[in-house]
């Protein structure tokens, strides 16, 4: 394998304290200095925006200007990075000098988790704290819809005002939920886990975390400027009909989608290229694999979402006309485009969540992966016919009626390889000693929510069950028994099992315990009554509904009072524990034979003080023979006889 | 810093989100324009009357190029509000200046006048069942409420009127079209939407984006109480 | 069922006969048990109701999905409740039995899965083409017809921000905004749009199919029972999405007749102002009546 041993020359370690590192931190660029940039580039985008676009009929009649709009928040975005100092190295370079990258440190001021870090244990921590933002407040949007539908008739919000609500609570979701593994645990625990001491393009990585920032402010602005009324899904024309906010929802989803590119880019290149010697194919984690077939799904499918939502810009400032008729455009084109994205995606949700949770099961169990090449060729074949699948959200569209077995067949199909991960699980707690800390409890409760998704996603499938279905509550329970039952419950479970490798610290299992029992009673008392609701004929996205579903919806909406009132005992416990009383964990509390567990706590500046040799698999668990996974201190001799 | 400054920041952090949750909620996401009441008269028990205005451009606030309604309240000022709020099993009497041009409906089926006593309704002291919206000056707006069958559509001024209302609410020195119906209630305590089927959401597409989606302009609810 | 030792003795194939067969029982005897129950209690009353032949055959699809998805579930339920009984950590911190995967039970489980879910496929696809494509919406051009069209009663729906009227061919063009259907009859939705996607949902009927803007998509049903029915919109299509409702009744076929022509009758000076009948319409708003706000 062709790894550089003596990454120490590399890039950004040879600086020292020269260059910009040297400079006070408010010239090297932060939060505060790219948001006065930021609202600069803004204000000057919008002026031209308006100098540009002013006279336009569209404009003067419904006074409100699209292009100022796009201008305006695309200045911003680029003045933003040039704040952070982004721009920095690349205009260095183009001087013939050379910015390296600021040192990597022990331990890091506050300062530093607010500026255009290229360290990925600080760009770990950055996003996890972002996407828990965007969890709770999409969280608490979704409180706002329960409480609107306590009554059929009576409304607590216009119903323009809950539209805006149900659209910006999917949104900031499913934007949320594409980053909220590879983002914290990808980054952190990658290069940790294939023993190399840095990702393959910190400053890509960097980037990709600070786009997420200004998507979030863009999408949450959306409500103060009469939000978008076309969902998460944006439907053409509904999307071109509406108003600013509009362009609120496809600007902030654009960087979100540049994110996931930077992001998945980053992650392929560091896991084919950095890999430690030793670092087999076969020895690889299941949570890398887990990664590297999430980031080329992402690679493949998000430049189509890119497509349509630059489509989908043009048709609103410049009418355009692809996405409406009448001028030779058609609808059909952005829900085709928007779905070839938008499936594998929710595939791209799962996935990690998979991956998470086959790495942290073998822990608990005390037993190797149960069919460890199953599940690795589980993961690659549910990314290879997440592409394969995107028409069975059009079955009732009237397109294509002929290929609709076609597409039943393959979205059936792809159950196959999403039934590995339980042959999976299910193999590797056979005659195991299960061991039930909090974590566990998490991965357990991964297995029993998912299931009622899979098997619910194959009524989905069924095109004349899907003509009951379709678009219903049915559906929309369905999809969060697979990403918030399977995905956050396992974002939740790695969060208790990765504190002490993030911050030295290790939870307390007792408010643990209660935060896990409350969450997973209350998520399943919120969403299974949801399936009968729907299947009674409730569509999604309503504000009114029938009278005999009200006891249904009630129970629904005070058990998602209950969800989110377990969700704030989770903030404050954590915050708690973590800002507070700081329990101190022990080096590896797991008992984890995972080479990021080998690296101690906390986990030095570089990783690793020399390139480790891998000498076996991370999960020989209750096997006597089993050596240590890597030699950490390795000689010359060792590094030959393996690599 | 010490555990007891580390506990204070952090309850500061708390109560600084909660403040700011509970200011989005009700500082901008429960707003909504004002309710006007229709009280019926001590003589008239199960009749009430309601005097609006539909303008071509309401002129204040935030969208002043949307079109919109206004309901005049009891103390006789003009509100722009698309709420009202009528007793059960009453016959509500509209009177309603209509200060905007017409054009023609997406669907000339919303041309017929539904659900109005007699199924007309009264125009500058003509009594009209049906609008044809593609010829003369159109329609201008509807008053289309779904769960009371009723649908009114109001037709509009000539185009070419030289003293056209620009400002709300309007005066009736400016060119407006007087309109008269009266429509029932109904038995049932009920939050009934309406809306507005003439394209006047103008600069969007098929003109039904801006005004037609807001509340306060193209789209309201009759709110039937007991 | 607890096991009485802690450490157990024996073949590992004679370890996993013993606790495998204890969890076979099990999940047979609750499966055999719950799908009967599914079957014939259950499955009669599960909605959409029989009001037409597509309803019915959506509430029998959904019953055969439901027998089938029982031992699914409880395989893994019945498993994992048998697994966290009895392979817990008993307080030793011990590891647990070495074993990195199993070629027969990983076969036996490639298989199962396959023949069920190309079963499904099959099933799905027989359930689709048969019974003239299951009620959804098929298009401009439909290839699963019903087999006799003779006496086929043509209903356009046309949706449009945020109603949904009908039009009625066989009854000169004519339209409404009630729907009334008579029973034992064929019948064809040309469901279109004047604006954005909307779907018409016809729940009772159990009909669906998106309202795309000049675009026609048609759906087919029988009916076959008289009663009421409610039609949803099922696609979002802005402010008043979630109010674009309105009920329909299925009545016997004279009391249609005589709805239809009595509705036909009173509705002729208004048909005179549609436009011709078609399976799209393009509003036009640029004609005389002319623009309709100058300022």
């Amino acid at each position: 394998m062709a790894i550089d041993m003596s990454q120490s020359t590399g890039v950004g370690q040879s600086g020292g304290a020269g260059g910009s590192s040297a400079a006070r931190w408010f010239a090297r660029g932060n939060i505060f200095t790219a948001t006065l940039f930021g609202a600069g580039g803004w204000f000057f985008g919008h002026w031209w925006g308006n100098v540009i676009a002013g006279h336009y009929t569209s404009v003067q009649n419904s006074g409100t200007n699209d292009v100022s709009w796009l201008l305006g928040a695309i200045f911003a975005v680029v003045a933003w990075f040039i704040g952070l100092g982004a721009l920095n190295h690349p205009i260095a370079k183009l001087w013939g000098g050379e910015a390296p990258m600021a040192e990597k440190k022990q331990k890091y001021s506050i300062m530093e988790y607010f500026s255009y870090s290229t360290d990925h244990k600080v760009v770990g921590i950055q996003y996890l704290f972002a996407m828990l933002m965007y969890f709770f407040v999409a969280g608490l949007l979704a409180l706002g819809i329960r409480t609107e539908l306590l009554s059929p008739t009576y409304h607590i919000w216009g119903p323009d005002t809950y539209i805006e609500i149900v659209g910006e609570h999917g949104t900031m979701m499913m934007m949320m939920m594409t980053s909220i593994i590879m983002g914290p645990f990808g980054n952190f625990l990658v290069p940790l886990m294939i023993g190399s001491k840095r990702m393959a393009f910190p400053r890509l990585e960097a980037a990709s975390f600070w786009f997420t920032v200004p998507a979030f402010f863009f999408l949450l602005s959306a409500l103060w400027q009469g939000g978008f009324q076309s969902g998460w899904t944006g439907y053409a024309p509904l999307s071109i009909q509406g108003g600013v906010g509009q362009d609120a929802y496809l600007f902030s989803f654009t960087l979100m989608a540049l994110s996931m590119l930077a992001a998945s880019t980053n992650m392929v290149a560091t896991i084919i290229n950095y890999r430690a010697p030793g670092m087999r194919w076969s020895r690889l984690s299941v949570l890398t694999w887990g990664m590297i077939t999430t980031a080329f799904t992402m690679i493949l499918s998000v430049p189509v979402l890119i497509d349509g939502l630059y489509v989908m810009g043009m048709d609103r400032a410049v009418q355009t006309s692809m996405l409406y008729g009448q001028h030779g455009g058609s609808p059909f084109l952005w829900e085709n485009l928007f779905w070839f994205f938008g499936h594998p995606e929710v595939y791209l949700l799962a996935l990690p969540g998979f991956a998470i949770t086959t790495e942290i099961l073998p822990v608990f169990a005390r037993k190797p992966v149960f069919a460890l090449k199953t599940s690795i060729a589980g993961m690659i074949g549910v990314a290879t016919l997440s592409f394969f699948v995107w028409q069975h959200h059009l079955f009732n569209s009237g397109m294509n009626p002929d290929m609709r077995p076609l597409f039943m067949l393959s979205t059936e199909l792809i159950s196959i390889p999403t039934g590995f991960l339980y042959l999976v699980g299910m193999g590797t707690v056979w005659r195991g000693r299960l061991r039930f800390n909090v974590p566990m409890l998490f991965m357990l409760a991964v297995f029993f929510n998912f299931l009622w998704g899979g098997i619910t996603g194959v009524y989905n499938s069924d095109v004349p069950v899907d003509a009951l279905i379709h678009g219903s509550f049915f559906v929309m329970a369905h999809f969060h028994f697979t990403i918030m039952g399977q995905l956050m419950f396992a974002v939740f479970g790695a969060i208790y099992y990765y504190t002490p490798l993030f911050f030295g610290i290790k939870l307390s299992e007792k408010l643990g315990k209660i935060h896990f029992w409350t969450m997973f009673v209350a998520f399943n008392s919120t969403f299974l009554p949801l399936f009968i609701v729907g299947w009674l004929g409730q569509p999604r996205r309503v504000f009114e509904y029938a009278a005999r579903l009200q006891t249904l919806n009630q129970w629904v909406s005070i058990s998602a009072y209950v969800l989110g009132l377990s969700l704030a005992f989770f903030v404050v416990t954590f915050i708690w524990q973590l800002v507070v009383t700081r329990p101190k964990s022990e080096p590896n509390p797991w008992d984890s034979r995972g080479l990021e567990w080998q690296v101690g706590i906390p986990v030095p500046k570089d990783n690793f003080d020399r390139i480790p040799v891998i000498l076996s698999s991370p999960y020989e668990y209750g096997n006597p023979n089993a050596g240590p996974m890597a030699d950490l201190s390795p000689t010359v001799a060792s590094v030959g006889s393996d690599a | 810093m010490s555990k007891g400054a580390r506990a204070g920041l952090v309850m500061v952090a708390f109560a600084a989100a909660i403040g700011i949750i509970l200011f989005g909620v009700f500082g901008y996401l429960r707003s909504s324009p004002p309710v006007v009441s229709a009280v019926p008269s001590a003589t008239q028990p199960n009749t009430v009357n309601v005097t609006m205005q539909v303008d071509g451009a309401v002129g204040v606030g935030p969208h002043p190029t949307w079109v919109g309604y206004w309901i005049q309240g009891a103390n006789g000022q003009y509100k722009q509000t698309t709420l009202l709020k009528v007793p059960v099993n009453t016959y509500v009497h509209v009177k309603l200046y209509e200060y905007d041009s017409g054009g023609p409906l997406r669907n000339p089926y919303w041309g017929k006048e539904i659900g109005t006593a007699g199924n007309v309704i009264v125009v500058n002291g003509q009594p009209v069942s049906l609008v044809n919206s593609y010829a003369g000056n159109g329609v201008a707006h509807n008053f289309d409420v779904p769960g009371l069958g009723v649908n009114v559509a109001l037709p509009g001024v000539n185009g070419n009127a030289k003293n056209f209302c620009n400002v709300g609410p309007c005066n009736p020195s400016e060119a407006h079209n007087l309109i008269q119906f009266t429509f029932y209630s109904g038995k049932t305590v009920h939050n009934y939407r309406w809306q507005c089927f003439i394209p006047c959401g103008l600069g969007y597409l098929t003109g039904n984006g801006g005004p037609m989606q807001s509340l306060g302009y193209m789209a309201g609810f009759v709110q039937v109480v007991k | 069922m607890a096991l009485k030792t802690s450490e157990e003795s024996g073949s590992p194939a004679a370890i996993a006969r013993k606790h495998g067969s204890r969890i076979v029982a099990i999940w047979f005897i609750l499966s055999l048990i719950i799908d009967l129950v599914v079957w014939f209690v259950w499955g009669p009353h599960m909605p959409p109701g029989d009001m037409t032949t597509t309803a019915a055959g959506q509430q029998f699809d959904f019953k055969v999905l439901t027998v089938m998805s029982v031992p699914v579930l409880l395989m893994v339920w019945v498993y994992g409740a048998y697994v966290i009984i009895n392979f817990r950590d008993r307080g030793d911190h011990a590891d647990g039995y070495y074993v990195k995967g199993n070629r027969k039970s990983q076969g036996l489980w490639y298989a199962a899965t396959a023949v069920l879910v190309l079963f499904l496929a099959g099933f799905g696809t027989y359930e689709l083409v048969v019974p003239a494509g299951a009620g959804v919406g098929e298009g401009p051009s439909p290839i699963w017809k019903p087999a006799s069209t003779a006496h086929m009663l043509q209903v356009q729906v046309i949706a449009q921000q945020w109603r949904f009227t009908y039009r009625w061919p066989q009854f000169g063009g004519m339209e409404t905004t009630s729907l009334v259907l008579p029973v034992n009859t064929e019948i064809q939705f040309n469901v279109t749009s004047l604006d954005v996607i909307h779907d018409f949902w016809a729940y009772q009927l159990g009909v669906k199919a998106d309202a795309n803007p000049e675009d026609n998509n048609v759906a087919y049903t029988k009916t076959q029972q008289t009663g009421r029915f409610v039609v949803r919109c099922d696609e979002l299509c802005g402010i008043w999405h979630g109010a674009m409702y309105n009920y329909g009744n299925v009545v016997s076929q004279n009391a249609f007749y005589q709805w239809a022509t009595n509705m036909e009758a009173q509705n002729a000076s208004l048909t005179k102002l549609l436009p011709k009948y078609s399976t799209v319409y393009v509003p036009n708003d640029n004609v005389a009546g002319g623009q309709y706000f100058n300022g």
